[in-house]
């Protein structure tokens, strides 16, 4: 582009023109260093460059009237591409799956009013499963805040409850440090999501650019290192506990503290299982994780966890959907309770041992005092011992395997079509889920290996979460194989996307489990509503309504069919070899499947039912 | 359920007032009573807020409070080791008739007459809760036509102040 049809100058040309600060600026006293260039800009400018500066390479979003003149020296920027979504839940969402793939903070942008509130649902989604994302949005120029002006919403206020912090910018001169502070904030203690929303006129003001800006967060200091106290109280805990279990959450794999966890459990011998948010961070090859705990867990693992004398919680949250009822919730075990958010400790179930600090802190310093207090340990005496309890745990894994029954009718099965997609694709590739049957047999029926591998909207339950989050991780991590296991009552809220993925070359493969209804709500139907089946069928017509294959041909992907048990590694298999678009499959399933184990809301774990009408049938002593 | 006075120091920031408050409303938290001032740190406002929990849920009040980023310190003040005080102004029929019984009255309580018209006056009091509600009960014969009261603010006793240390550097 040539300097006669540009308008405004890009940041690159303002970069070019950076001239140093004055002499007299500086303080005496100071060293003097390279001092930081100060540019002349707009605000909009400045946003550009604070994004080029803190390093963001990807910005997911919709120009609209408010945001427009960011997205003017947008265009210009080398370093951060802009992907055009086609709704902003969508760019919040990919915001999100390019976060939890990669652990680095995801960006959305959007312009006020509509364009803001679009992205309510991802950041309560982000805000619930602690995924740094920051979203920038336009706000109507400052003069025609709180007139009910066009497009105007109070984001600010709107998002209070689910984000970590917002911020209102009106100043240009503070846009620098209000990108610094969100991306900060966003990543670093408990990560969530942080909203900037700056008016219309304080992108188009002039201002100077300088980076880095001073980072002014007096009262943000998360606490890092666990106390050492609570270290060797847990310790002690464990040396003299005899039915221990670890309770891994989400906050592990946010740590990126896997491998060392993988250590903890390899000294201590002691059995894991690991909830919905943290499935891979053991392996599932690992013989002592129990899988997944919980309304829809394991029998081993729930009931590890209902039977187990110490419960080593790290990075999890005693979320109802994992204790059930809480008053009846593992009540022999003491609790160890590790989480960088001391509010999380003893907000659910009181813990006995507390441990504020970061995860991966806290295991490698469990390491360490495990590794001294059992070589300090007097020879005769008792303690680390879990023979008896391993043997216990790894007879209910052994009896009560996850499995399904086929249907009569020769329908596919809906866990097959999902276990057949990890196995052809295995543990390297990413899978993005929906919300609902199709994301709980995903958690239990591909075999993971490693954190991140798995992405889905746990705390919220957001159905429409698979194709934009997919889409976000796949722009993260190119070279993985992306899956976006969705169901057919999820794929329609979102998969415009599509689109955004044909024209911006993200090959994600899609694999809709359609079972023509919104199958989880309709297996509470079968089971508590007397088969009665209120407004849960997608499809009461004859013909499909949208035909899916049609639906991915007219965006421009591969679409692709199967009815049978026979057809279904064919069309795997082709999906993987189709790197050139997005592939789509739709999977017609059995429509009655359901999810089990499970245990009913608000009863106790103890009630847990491995397949319908059947309960496990417990030795006395258990 | 008992009374707590939280005493919360935050940044003074646009906005502040509301994240604390809606904080309390959606995790069922119930208020009794908020007053928000400035203190002898610039930039640094303080709420008062009294708070009517039992004792878990107490420390999730604190731990919540604490987690909003323009929220520094957060201090309960124990009633029996701090002054806490509330303001009242208010209107009651007094004609010449009564007017010095009233007068009389609100004098035991060392409250002030700050207005007087032909048939009512306006008297200012301070104490905790329960002068002031003492008050309140001995005037009500005479006719109360208005009232307004202010939100507690507490401070601890003895020289130590909550606002020391890390927050004079921040």
């Amino acid at each position: 582009m040539s300097d006669t049809t540009k308008q405004a100058p890009s940041p690159a040309d303002v970069a070019s023109r950076a001239r140093p600060r004055p002499a007299a600026e500086a303080r005496s006293g100071e060293p003097v260093g390279p001092a930081a260039p100060v540019l002349e800009v707009t605000g909009a400018q400045a946003l550009v460059l604070s994004l080029e500066a803190i390093g963001c390479d990807t910005v997911f979003g919709i120009p609209g009237g408010a945001i427009l003149p960011a997205y003017d020296p947008m265009l210009d920027s080398k370093k951060v591409r802009h992907i055009l979504v086609r709704h902003e839940q969508g760019a919040g969402h990919a915001a999100e799956g390019y976060a939890s793939a990669t652990g680095k903070v995801g960006v959305c942008m959007a312009t006020s009013g509509p364009g803001a509130t679009n992205l309510v649902t991802p950041l309560a989604d982000a805000h619930m499963d602690s995924v740094p994302v920051v979203a920038i949005t336009g706000q109507v120029a400052s003069a025609a805040i709180g007139t009910d002006a066009f497009q105007e919403a109070d984001i600010r206020g709107i998002t209070m409850p689910i984000t970590k912090h917002n911020y209102l910018v009106t100043d240009p001169a503070k846009i620098p440090q209000a990108i610094a502070e969100a991306f900060h904030v966003a990543s670093t203690g408990r990560p969530g999501p942080v909203l900037v929303d700056i008016s219309k006129d304080a992108l188009q003001a002039k201002t100077t650019f300088s980076w880095p800006p001073r980072i002014d967060l007096p009262g943000y200091r998360p606490v890092l290192r666990p106390h050492g106290k609570q270290i060797r109280e847990a310790s002690r805990l464990m040396a003299a506990a005899s039915q221990p279990i670890f309770y891994v959450g989400g906050g592990v794999v946010r740590a990126r503290a896997s491998e060392a966890l993988r250590r903890l459990v390899e000294l201590t011998g002691i059995p894991v299982v690991t909830t919905l948010m943290a499935r891979g961070t053991v392996p599932d090859s690992e013989p002592l994780n129990l899988g997944m705990p919980g309304m829809h867990g394991t029998v081993a693992a729930v009931t590890g966890l209902q039977k187990a004398d110490l419960i080593i919680a790290l990075g999890a949250r005693f979320d109802d959907r994992v204790t059930g009822q809480l008053s009846s919730f593992a009540p022999l075990a003491k609790v160890i309770h590790a989480d960088i958010d001391p509010a999380e400790i003893s907000k659910n179930r009181i813990a006995d041992v507390p441990i504020v600090g970061d995860v991966g802190e806290v295991i490698r310093d469990l390491i360490d005092q495990v590794t001294l207090d059992r070589a300090t340990a007097d020879a005769g005496a008792k303690g680390w011992d879990y023979d008896a309890w391993r043997e216990r745990v790894a007879d209910w894994k052994r009896t009560f395997p996850l499995g399904w029954t086929d249907s009569e009718d020769g329908t596919l099965a809906p866990q097959y079509v999902i276990e057949r997609i990890g196995a052809l694709t295995g543990p390297e590739a990413t899978y993005v889920a929906g919300v609902g049957q199709h994301q709980m047999w995903a958690a239990q029926f591909v075999q993971y290996e490693r954190p991140n591998a798995w992405i889905n909207s746990g705390g919220l339950g957001t159905m429409g979460f698979s194709v934009p989050a997919a889409m976000g991780a796949k722009v993260a991590e190119p070279e993985r194989t992306v899956w976006a296991i969705d169901g057919d009552g999820c794929f329609q809220m979102t998969n415009q996307e599509l689109a955004t993925c044909v024209i911006n070359n993200i090959p994600i493969k899609v694999a809709i489990i359609n079972n023509s209804s919104l199958g989880m709500v309709r297996q509470w139907q079968t089971l508590f509503y007397n088969q009665r089946y209120s407004n849960t069928d997608l499809q009461p017509m004859s013909q499909r309504v949208p035909d899916f294959v049609k639906l991915a041909d007219a965006y421009g992907c591969l679409g692709l069919r199967a009815e049978t048990p026979e057809e279904v590694d064919a069309v795997i298999k082709l999906a993987l070899e189709t790197n050139d678009r997005p592939v789509v499959i739709d999977f017609i399933v059995h429509r009655d499947a359901m999810v089990w184990p499970m245990v009913p809301a608000g009863v106790s774990n103890d009630m847990i039912q491995a397949a319908r009408h059947e309960a496990p049938v417990w030795e006395r002593e258990d | 359920m008992s009374k707590h006075t939280l005493s919360v120091l935050v940044e003074d920031k646009p906005g502040v007032l509301t994240r604390v408050a809606a904080l309390f409303s959606r995790r069922g938290f119930n208020i009794n009573s908020l007053a928000v001032g400035p203190t002898e740190l610039p930039e640094i406002s303080r709420i008062t807020v009294v708070v009517e929990v039992e004792g878990s849920a107490l420390e999730q009040v604190t731990k919540q409070l604490n987690k909003l980023i323009e929220v520094l310190k957060v201090v309960e003040l124990d009633p029996h080791a701090s002054v806490q005080r509330e303001i009242l102004l208010v209107k009651v029929r007094a004609d010449p008739a009564t007017r010095s019984q009233v007068i009389d009255t609100i004098q035991l309580f060392k409250a002030k007459v700050v207005d007087v018209t032909t048939d009512a006056v306006v008297i200012e009091a301070t104490g905790n809760s329960e002068k002031l509600r003492a008050l309140l009960d001995v005037l009500e014969p005479f006719g109360i036509k208005e009232l307004v009261q202010s939100g507690m603010v507490a401070v601890g006793r003895g020289s130590r102040s909550i606002t020391d240390r890390s927050l004079r550097s921040a």
